[in-house]
């Protein structure tokens, strides 16, 4: 196999996003040569796609703010299926990670007396956001980027040559892990401009590759987001976790066609945007669930007035958990009440200045403006939901982030459990860099305790990942690759969506079933060097993969919580709220199984009153009732 | 569904290449990457186009249409008449590798030679104060998104490869404007920016500024007070004479340009 490059690495961080540019930023840091994956150019990952800002409980615009509110928030918005561990840290590391940005070059929006600037967000209890304007992914993943080059141009002056220590493999992707008896050995991939096969020999792999968007038809995730690491994890031997807990953001535009699924940041709504009907009436005070009704508004008086005014008076209902605002849209939509494209009326323009607008959401105006025709300033904005996120993801160890096969780590939105059944705005960037920086770590410490042991990938086992990739090119007479993925999209958008029931769950499957027959005889015209549909013939192995979890999970869990809505069991479950849904691979098929939930640690569930706990948990679980 | 539309592509890889002509469908309200993607679907599985978040916001999808550097997912189908060919092409001034995506290579080269951000080491992270005015010039260039349509743009390097080694391009011009305007930065760029990047190529044309996605003012706000910067501590009669007669505390040197393999 003298075609495959081979090269040596202590960490290989696949995916160039917010999670792995920060874990592999730690692995440098720590001395570890380190090699980044990126399947598009550097500084192109999704991260950029991420407008609102970074949730974390820095304190600066409300001093009551702390990690136990911003804990407590998470847990709610996730409706308690979060592992609470990793809650726990992410509240309490977010600020440090926003401070270590800053100190990196980072320019956040600034308050009056300098500090760092948050705004409000759905399920935050404070203005809790780190932001600049509408585009904080940006800012970030530039940061992020630039940390890297400073990094590189140390090790030009130190070692001579800036790639020493960590280098950024532009447009290369992985399609096979290797593995030396059960633990990790490297990853095997093609470089996209040329098409030569490279083979990453490393102890330590950690996954950051982010979601699952391409399952789905209408997204706002863009064509990277095909599974990869999902399907790298269960196929070297990993688990999945909650797959069937899909996020639908509420706002994204419907029109014009080709740009459904374009998100409508949330930040309109944080910054005074409301939703309203066909009939112009403002609908969200008709949506608050039970569990929620404590802490939002029943009056638009009241919801106004906390704007300025909110340690008097409750939450406006547009300021929801997105599960919830997504589904208060959809039924909108169902009962005939809504916008001529089939959305409904997201509207800023009556609420705040046109100056204030174009400060606080210049991408939005220009997006509408650009794209639809529509001035955000003077006319309102017609959204509806779209996939967005998956909550579920590989099953990782809180504090290491290391998956249950030894070299093997995931962090981001490629990993489950942090955000349980549905995710808060502003927590995914958070999650980025705590997850991240704690990923690299955990890859950093494993690599010391093996010593010079290292395992060796095996020459068959590299064989047959160069068979798999080059089949696509070889077979001929095959279906078009992006004939198939469309109609899995189709499928997935039309049964597993925002709204399931159990037959139409068991039509996916079987759908799934016979476009998996095809998906495997697709073939690809062309060569090797920069091919996209050779490429998606390749992703849509991974695509099936997934498809098929998100399926068997949606269809086995009978209640519905956060991001999975079943419309025959309507109810949440106090004894479905204990058991993780996990996946696995056994042989070429998924199978799936119940796993119990790890009891939250004493002190934490003392941050939670009984009542608001009753609302979740059997009554067993509860704590006894004199200690609340 | 739609009408069809005429395009020619430019197909071919490094060595040789040519316009293609095809006949796609479009529909209301679709972009030029809309129709590239159709094309792709269903008559040229295989055509390269570099693309990611189809939302303006990541600066992959920069290619020339009827000769315009421009976004191909920016860029509506209603700009352009129904009844004329719409000619799409890669940047002219990168090296092709297929189709219509180019070795942009180059920009990554030069952003490793600029002195990264540097700021008092005595300040912690969580200690810093900086004021939105500020902040605001910093950021405006923060907004750039990478898509190099300057780069491809400008004159200076467009039809000079010669150019390449002295001239950094507007692009990254623009980021030693944003490192020497951010309020924590203490490095000083102003000696490299002129000898190492090559800012007096630059005859403010202002080409880069009409094609930028997200209308950053390049030559305005960050080439021409940089120009001034350099020129202030350059010629400036008593910066002369007070760098003669005192030791000014950066040692009246620019942190050095970083060395390059490239």
């Amino acid at each position: 196999m003298t075609d495959i490059e081979r090269l040596p690495y202590d960490v290989v961080v696949v995916g160039a996003g917010g999670s792995g540019l920060r874990a592999a930023i730690e692995a440098r840091l720590a001395g570890k040569k380190t090699a980044v994956i990126s399947k598009s150019l550097f500084g192109k990952a999704h991260t950029v796609m991420a407008e609102g800002g970074c949730a974390a409980a820095m304190g600066n615009m409300n001093p009551n703010d702390n990690w136990m509110v911003h804990f407590r928030d998470t847990m709610r918005g996730g409706k308690f299926l979060n592992n609470w561990r990793m809650a726990e840290l992410h509240a309490k590391e977010a600020p440090d990670r926003v401070w270590e940005l800053e100190a990196w070059g980072a320019l956040f929006d600034r308050t009056k007396d300098g500090k760092i600037s948050q705004r409000n967000f759905g399920g935050h209890e404070y203005p809790r956001l780190a932001h600049v304007g509408d585009r904080t992914g940006l800012e970030m993943i530039r940061t992020l980027q630039q940390k890297v080059v400073a990094l590189q141009q140390e090790d030009a002056k130190n070692l001579g040559d800036p790639e020493a220590m960590i280098k950024v493999f532009a447009e290369t992707t992985i399609t096979e892990l290797m593995k030396d008896g059960d633990r990790i050995a490297g990853a095997f991939g093609y470089i996209r401009e040329s098409g030569k096969f490279v083979l990453f020999e490393a102890p330590a792999v950690i996954l950051a590759t982010g979601g699952i968007g391409k399952t789905f038809k209408v997204t706002s995730n863009s064509w990277e987001y095909t599974g990869d690491g999902h399907a790298l994890a269960l196929l070297a031997g990993a688990t999945l976790l909650n797959m069937e807990f899909v996020q639908f953001h509420p706002t994204h535009m419907v029109w014009p066609i080709s740009v459904r699924g374009l998100l409508v940041t949330e930040s309109v709504r944080g910054d005074g945007g409301v939703l309203r009907n066909s009939e112009g009436k403002r609908y969200m005070f008709n949506y608050v669930p039970d569990v929620f009704r404590a802490q939002y508004a029943e009056t638009e008086e009241e919801a106004d007035r906390w704007y300025d005014d909110p340690d008097h008076n409750r939450r406006p209902p547009e300021l929801l958990p997105r599960d919830e605002v997504a589904r208060a849209n959809n039924a909108e939509v169902k009962a005939g009440r809504g916008s001529p494209h089939g959305g409904v009326f997201l509207d800023i323009a009556s609420r705040r200045p046109a100056e204030e607008i174009l400060r606080r959401l210049p991408s939005m105006y220009h997006q509408f403006k650009e794209l639809a025709d529509v001035d955000i300033t003077k006319e309102p904005m017609e959204v509806g939901p779209a996939q967005h996120y998956v909550m579920g993801g590989v099953e990782v160890d809180p504090d290491t982030a290391s998956s249950i096969v030894p070299g093997l780590f995931a962090a981001g939105e490629v990993s489950g459990g942090m955000h349980g059944s549905n995710r808060l705005g502003g927590n995914s960037l958070s999650d980025l860099l705590v997850f991240g920086r704690r990923a690299g770590m955990g890859a950093v410490d494993y690599v010391d305790s093996l010593g010079d042991a290292r395992p060796k990938a095996s020459d068959a086992e590299l064989e047959a990942a160069r068979a798999e990739a080059l089949a696509p090119l070889e077979r001929s007479g095959g279906e078009n690759p992006y004939t198939v993925h469309s109609e899995v999209q189709q499928t997935m958008s039309d049964l597993v969506g925002i709204i399931r029931k159990e037959e139409e769950i068991k039509t996916a499957l079987a759908e799934l079933e016979k476009l998996r027959a095809r998906a495997a005889n697709v073939s690809a015209q062309g060569g090797p060097a920069y091919n996209p549909g050779w490429h998606l013939a390749l992703d849509l192995r991974n695509i099936m993969l997934i498809a098929d979890c998100v399926a068997q999970a949606a269809l086995e869990r009978q209640e519905s919580r956060g991001g999975h809505t079943r419309d025959d069991f309507p109810a949440m479950s106090p004894e479905w709220r204990k058991v993780n849904l996990i996946c696995t691979l056994d042989g070429d098929r998924v199978a799936i199984r119940r796993q119990q939930m790890t009891a939250m640690r004493e002190d934490l569930l003392e941050l939670f009153d009984r009542g608001e706990l009753k609302k979740y948990y059997t009554e067993a679980e509860l704590p006894p009732e004199e200690t609340k | 569904m739609g009408e069809k539309v005429a395009l020619r592509v430019w197909r071919g890889d490094a060595g040789q290449g040519g316009l293609t002509d095809y006949r796609v469908e479009a529909n209301e309200g679709e972009v030029v990457l809309d129709v590239l993607h159709r094309l792709q679907a269903t008559e040229a599985g295989d055509l390269a186009v570099r693309w990611n978040c189809k939302a303006g916001k990541c600066g992959s999808c920069s290619m020339e249409i009827n000769g315009r550097p421009r976004l191909a997912c920016m860029t509506r189908m209603s700009l352009f008449p129904p009844d004329e060919p719409i000619t799409i092409t890669p940047l002219r001034t990168f090296p092709v590798i297929r189709d219509l995506v180019t070795d942009v290579s180059f920009n990554y080269a030069k952003a490793r030679q600029i002195p990264s951000f540097t700021p008092d080491p005595a300040v912690r992270p969580g200690e810093f104060r900086m004021q939105q005015v500020d902040v605001q010039r910093s950021q405006e260039f923060r907004k750039c998104i990478e898509c190099y349509l300057c780069q491809n743009v400008c004159h200076v390097i467009r039809d000079h490869p010669e150019n390449e080694r002295p001239f950094a391009g507007p692009r990254f011009l623009m980021r030693i404007a944003e490192l020497e305007m951010h309020p924590a930065d203490t490095a000083d760029r102003r000696e490299i920016a002129q000898d190492d990047f090559g800012l007096g190529y630059c005859n403010i044309t202002k080409c880069c500024t009409e094609v930028c996605p997200e209308s950053i003012k390049i030559t305005d706000n960050a080439l021409i007070p940089m120009k001034e910067r350099v020129a202030g501590r350059r010629y400036d009669p008593l910066v002369w004479l007070g760098s003669k007669i005192t030791r000014r505390p950066r040692g009246g040197h620019d942190t050095p340009a970083v060395p390059s393999k490239t």
